[in-house]
């Protein structure tokens, strides 16, 4: 009875979509607008928090394997500590610039998790490609946080940062349980399904 | 009360009728940028949308439906997040 992976897959992609939105406004306003009304401050924070705290029953439920049940409480905790510290930010409980760096180090854990967990190559299947190009591509993005530690009104890192998660989410929706990946699907991946 | 609200009112007509500035456009465009973005992927896949054959699908089928997320981050962004925003960057401007 349980939601297919895919299924989890598709709800934090519509969790990362909001994050972009999030992200992309904050852009074109300016952190100085954008932090007029306290609870504008906490939405993206408290959002990724939130999604931190929903990937516990993803790691309880979703356990195949050990890999996958360190990889899934990995991204829950990291994805937990950098929300909260963004919060404590928000909130004026915490006042170092360099708490942002959670959000790099939530991005670089959660892209190595992504790539060790997943164990067949490139070209298995779709979930797999997917699993490998989140891994690199969260790795490579965590070289926006980590710019917005060092410079907090940098346009390119909060750039950045709105498209790392836009294309998180495409990613995500893109991921099906069974699907070829440019023409090829391994035989042992099973059968396809739209 | 009642003076309070006709205030509030007028101020609202007020500020609708005044000329927005280019970022309170863009603030306000990107939720329906976004709910187009979903319906347009609905109608190029259209079978991500288990609603529109729902006959022998399971419940979790049914309440998956990738494209009407998108739509509908879209419209929680423009109802709950873009009118103050797209007013705090106007009143920011002036």
């Amino acid at each position: 009875m349980l939601p297919r992976a895919e299924f989890v897959h598709w709800w934090f992609a519509g969790g990362f979509v909001m994050l972009a939105l999030l992200a992309a406004a904050e852009l074109v306003v300016g952190p100085d607008v954008w932090a007029m009304r306290a609870w504008r401050r906490y939405l993206w924070p408290g959002l990724m928090f939130l999604m931190g705290v929903l990937l516990w029953p993803v790691m309880t439920f979703y356990t195949n394997s050990t890999i996958h049940m360190i990889a899934h409480g990995s991204w829950a905790q990291v994805l937990m500590l950098a929300g909260g510290a963004e919060l404590g930010l928000a909130a004026g409980k915490l006042h170092s610039q360099w708490w942002r760096l959670t959000s790099a180090l939530a991005m670089v854990v959660s892209g190595a998790a992504l790539i060790l967990h997943e164990q067949q190559h490139w070209l298995f299947s779709r979930a797999a490609f997917l699993h490998h190009a989140m891994g690199w591509w969260l790795i490579a993005g965590a070289v926006f946080p980590l710019l917005r530690s060092f410079r907090p009104r940098s346009v390119v890192a909060a750039s950045g940062w709105a498209v790392v998660f836009a294309v998180v989410a495409v990613m995500l929706f893109a991921d099906r349980d069974t699907a070829e990946i440019f023409g090829h699907l391994s035989q042992y991946a099973g059968v396809p399904h739209r | 009360m009642s003076a309070d609200y006709a205030h509030d009112s007028q101020q609202h007509v007020i500020e609708r009728s005044e000329t927005r500035s280019l970022r309170a456009r863009v603030v306000l465009a990107l939720g329906p940028a976004t709910m187009l973005t979903g319906i347009a992927w609905a109608v190029i896949q259209p079978y991500r949308l288990t609603i529109l054959h729902p006959h022998a699908q399971g419940f979790w089928w049914l309440l998956s439906e990738p494209p009407l997320y998108v739509v509908l981050a879209g419209i929680v962004f423009r109802l709950v997040v873009a009118p103050s925003l797209a007013r705090d960057v106007d009143a920011a401007a002036r």
